[in-house]
């Protein structure tokens, strides 16, 4: 999933100076699963937003919605009633459904509600990790199923550095595992750390968004 | 005596059978090239190259090729470092030349601390910089490489003419995934490798088991493998290696020996010439890479008791 987080109460209250009638959208996907941007969260983070500014003195009317997917168009109608009453939307989605938000309603101003973080995985309650890098050039057929671009704070594609501890979790963070020590545990479980022994040469990351952003078109769709 | 990559004064003393010694030297966080200077005249003579550092544990110094050539143009020769961190395969290419064409011949790859190291948080540092590792030292080495022995850049064009390196990298042999580590040395050498600095080794026994395995594989007669040791001068330094410098380490017998010590600077002294003696009878060691952080006048002392001085005229 697209992993999200609220951004910090001071900055949401903040980019709500000066307005009275905001429209408060969540995301029943992505968001929703990582307890950043669901119905839940929606409805948790209104009274919280208009006590924080009636404490200032400012009095806002928040209201609240949860769209099934923000980055589909199609879900858009359920609020186009309520946007057209409001000065300004904000969005708990992950990025791209606040951009399709911001572009829906136009020149309605979007306030991002959250930041969005990573490709990740629910690796149990309340702990999401990174899974993917979006990199557009897949190794894990080489690593055994482990990502090495997305998980090594290096993105090194040859083995570990030298900076794994000696417990086997990453230099950068002592709650991370190194991922190429997982590698080479599978590898070595499967008989085949042999195939680790092969330099990989210099990754093409055009692929990604260091060739710019991706454009990517299926004629036989269009 | 066999063709020389780069001819260099550490190739030449390695291809003789010659024991080397290497010793480091962080540039100075300013633009002053004074400090450079003045450790250059404190360690003239005594090693036969000098490893200057690219930024280490992620903090900005001044810039390991303009430190390496302070130290060429004071007489001296530099391994200058170069770190995956913060340069892409175009702007490390860039500097691979210009190095070249300042006469910097000894070039060590590494992938460099991590942007967040911010030199343990003693320091500020850049934690929020933007990190590159485009390319691995591994694949590093294989640039070096192609620059050198085929005039041919990473992407496939020429270069006018081949760029001669003595081509190094780092081995930390006792970091986990400990049985990952001599293959890792293996995968250096093959992308190219000419001589290996290890991360600092405390424990011989365990080290001298990993080199055995490099040893096995014939790994020590395609590159030269120089064993790291950081100068020990307190309890408290060998057990902050050892708990926190991950890849080091340290037998509880020479913490204890050093927490008992009346002069520990002494007793440190004296740790290091053991070490260095236990590196020279390890079959497949063919220098020492030493290291005394910040207290490099201690340095002429112990490679005069280590029996280490003068250094071969190669």
């Amino acid at each position: 999933m697209i992993t999200a987080e609220w951004k910090p109460i001071e900055e949401l209250v903040s980019s709500l100076a000066g307005y009275r009638n905001v429209l408060l959208v969540g995301c029943a996907t992505c968001v929703a699963e990582c307890a950043a941007g669901g119905e839940r969260e929606v409805q948790t983070l209104a009274p919280l937003l208009t006590m924080a500014l009636a404490k200032q003195g400012q009095e806002i009317n928040i209201r609240t919605a949860t769209l099934e997917r923000q980055c589909e168009p199609e879900f858009y109608d359920d609020i186009a009633e309520a946007a057209a009453e409001v000065e300004a939307i904000m969005s708990l989605a992950c990025g791209i459904g606040m951009q399709l938000m911001a572009e829906q309603f136009d020149p309605l101003p979007m306030l991002p509600g959250v930041n969005t973080t990573s490709l990740a995985i629910r690796e149990e309650p309340g702990l999401w990790t990174t899974r993917c890098a979006a990199c557009g050039d897949c190794v894990l057929g080489e690593t055994f199923g482990l990502c090495p671009v997305s998980r090594c704070a290096k993105s090194l594609l040859n083995g570990p550095c030298g900076g794994t501890r000696e417990n086997g979790k990453c230099e950068v963070d002592p709650d991370t595992d190194c991922i190429w020590r997982l590698i080479v545990e599978r590898a070595t479980a499967r008989g085949r750390l042999d195939a680790l022994a092969t330099v990989r040469q210099p990754k093409d990351w055009s692929h990604s968004q260091h060739g710019g952003p991706m454009r990517m078109v299926r004629e036989d769709l269009r | 005596m066999k063709n020389l990559n780069a001819a260099t004064k550490l190739e030449k003393v390695l291809t003789a059978g010659e024991f080397a010694l290497t010793v480091e030297i962080g540039p100075p966080r300013g633009p002053n090239p004074e400090p450079v200077r003045q450790k250059a005249a404190l360690l003239a003579g005594l090693a036969d190259a000098y490893n200057v550092t690219d930024n280490q544990t992620a903090v900005v110094r001044m810039s390991s090729i303009a430190g390496a050539k302070i130290l060429l143009d004071q007489g001296l020769e530099p391994v200058m470092q170069m770190t995956c961190r913060d340069r892409n395969r175009i702007a490390m290419q860039s500097d691979l030349l210009g190095a070249s064409a300042l006469g910097l011949r000894n070039v060590l790859a590494i992938s460099g601390d991590h942007q967040s190291a911010s030199a343990g948080g003693k320091l500020n540092g850049h934690p929020g910089a933007k990190s590159v590792f485009d390319i691995d030292s591994i694949q590093l080495l294989s640039v070096i490489k192609g620059l050198r022995d085929q005039a041919v850049q990473a992407g496939g064009d020429s270069i006018t003419e081949p760029a001669p390196f003595f081509i190094g990298a780092a081995w930390t042999p006792l970091g986990p995934p400990v049985e990952f580590r001599v293959t890792r040395l293996a995968k250096k050498i093959a992308a190219g490798a000419d001589f290996i600095q290890t991360q600092a080794v405390y424990d011989m026994d365990a080290f001298g088991r990993q080199l055995a395995l490099a040893h096995d594989q014939g790994l020590t007669e395609k590159a030269f493998i120089l064993p790291g040791i950081i100068v020990p001068r307190s309890a408290g330094m060998l057990n902050y290696m050892n708990r926190s410098v991950p890849g080091v380490v340290v037998p509880q017998e020479l913490i204890d020996r050093m927490k008992q010590a009346s002069d520990p600077q002494a007793e440190g002294i004296k740790i290091t010439l053991e070490l260095i003696e236990a590196v020279r009878a390890l079959p497949g060691a063919a220098g020492v890479h030493l290291q005394a952080i910040e207290a490099e006048e201690l340095l002429p002392e112990i490679i005069e008791a280590a029996g280490l001085r003068p250094r071969p005229e190669v």
